[in-house]
């Protein structure tokens, strides 16, 4: 690491404040290409998607945990709980199915 | 204004804003926006703090410092990204590796940034942009285009603090007590990045069947990759990049949004 380390703190903060800032200080007129705009609006839905599953499975010591959390964050997501409290729930879901496995 | 403060003097914030009258008048209201924007921040920075701290072990285990995990987490503010170019530095990628995947995990922020350069009124100087910009992130996004009209300046600045400080303490706490933590909480904390992720996919994949459909497809994909021989080899990282793109251009020529969907479905 040593040397690198500096490096990759500046490519990542470089080119999350490039794609944040870019447009909002370039673009003074509306995005009018369909398929562009059209792409750029599914972007967050599948990198998102893409990236929770199944890696959430994997991020516990117990797949079925892992399962637990998804399901559950999904179902409270989709009542309309907010970010700290589907986040809370995922892993409070964690650490009841992974006590219950201990002790069966 | 002056004619509601007149008309409805008994109310301790228009009494006050009585007093002060004339030219201070105008810093006093840049005050109560950046005052208003502190107080929509502090649920935010709330959250933040908690999912920033198993970001705060990811740059543990990627090898960083404990100032370089923290200044990163300042500086990026955004979960997908910092978690994915976590995942690349813990793997030694090269300096483009690592900018290609930090721009495919931000990409939305490109979407979002259109977004908000349409809603700054023409007298907000560009550097004042570029402060607002430096920390759209999902939730800060969405509460400032939530308000009606152009974006304030100093209600978006206050908006901003204090997650900016949740999300960096966070990282901190995470990077130094994640190490020492019994390993079944570590577990329990390790999925508080995805449920953040569901809170920000699964509401709009309720009102929009596409986007539902997207996501499913997304889940499916996304399990037959990390299967698939040749697929799974080719790494997390490359992995989400193709997916994306792919899903994201089909579902873009199969459903294309209706001219204002895309705002109204990101905000």
């Amino acid at each position: 690491m040593g040397s690198m380390g500096w490096g990759y703190v500046a490519v990542m903060a470089g080119v999350t404040f490039a794609t944040r800032a870019l447009p909002a200080t370039l673009i003074r007129s509306k995005v009018t290409n369909r398929f562009l705009r059209s792409l750029l609006y599914y972007v967050p839905y599948v990198t998102l998607a893409v990236m929770t599953f199944p890696a959430i499975l994997g991020a516990t010591g117990v797949p079925a945990a892992g399962a637990v959390a998804l399901l559950v964050g999904i179902a409270l997501a989709w009542r309309g709980a907010g970010l700290f409290a589907v986040s809370g729930a995922c892993c409070a879901s964690v650490l009841a199915v992974t006590l219950l496995a201990q002790a069966l | 204004m002056a004619t509601a403060v007149i008309g409805t003097q008994t109310t301790d914030v228009h009494a006050g804003e009585l007093a002060y009258p004339g030219t201070a008048r105008l810093g006093e209201k840049g005050l109560g926006l950046f005052r208003e924007g502190l107080a929509e921040g502090v649920p935010i920075a709330l959250g933040y703090f908690a999912v920033s701290f198993s970001l705060g072990i990811a740059a543990k285990m990627s090898g960083l410092t404990l100032s370089q995990g923290v200044v990163t987490s300042f500086l990026c503010n955004a979960s997908a990204g910092e978690y994915a170019g976590f995942t690349m530095v813990a793997a030694n990628a090269g300096y483009l590796e690592l900018a290609v995947m930090m721009l495919i995990a931000n990409a939305r922020y490109l979407l979002m940034g259109c977004v908000l350069s349409q809603r700054f009124s023409p007298d907000t100087p560009v550097w004042m942009r570029a402060l607002i910009a430096f920390d759209n992130t999902d939730e800060i996004f969405a509460v400032n285009v939530a308000h009606k009209g152009d974006v304030r300046p100093a209600r978006a600045l206050g908006l901003m603090a204090l997650p900016l400080v949740g999300w960096a303490g966070g990282t901190a706490v995470g990077m130094l007590v994640g190490g020492v933590l019994p390993k079944l909480l570590v577990q329990a904390l390790s999925v508080s990045l995805f449920g953040m992720f569901l809170a920000v996919i699964i509401p709009p994949a309720r009102q929009n069947r596409v986007v539902a459909g997207v996501v499913a497809v997304s889940f499916a994909a996304s399990l037959a990759a990390s299967v698939a021989p040749l697929f799974s080899a080719a790494g997390e990282g490359v992995r989400t990049i193709v997916l994306t793109l792919a899903i994201s251009a089909v579902a873009a020529v199969l459903f294309p949004c209706p001219e204002d969907d895309a705002e109204a479905g990101e905000a």
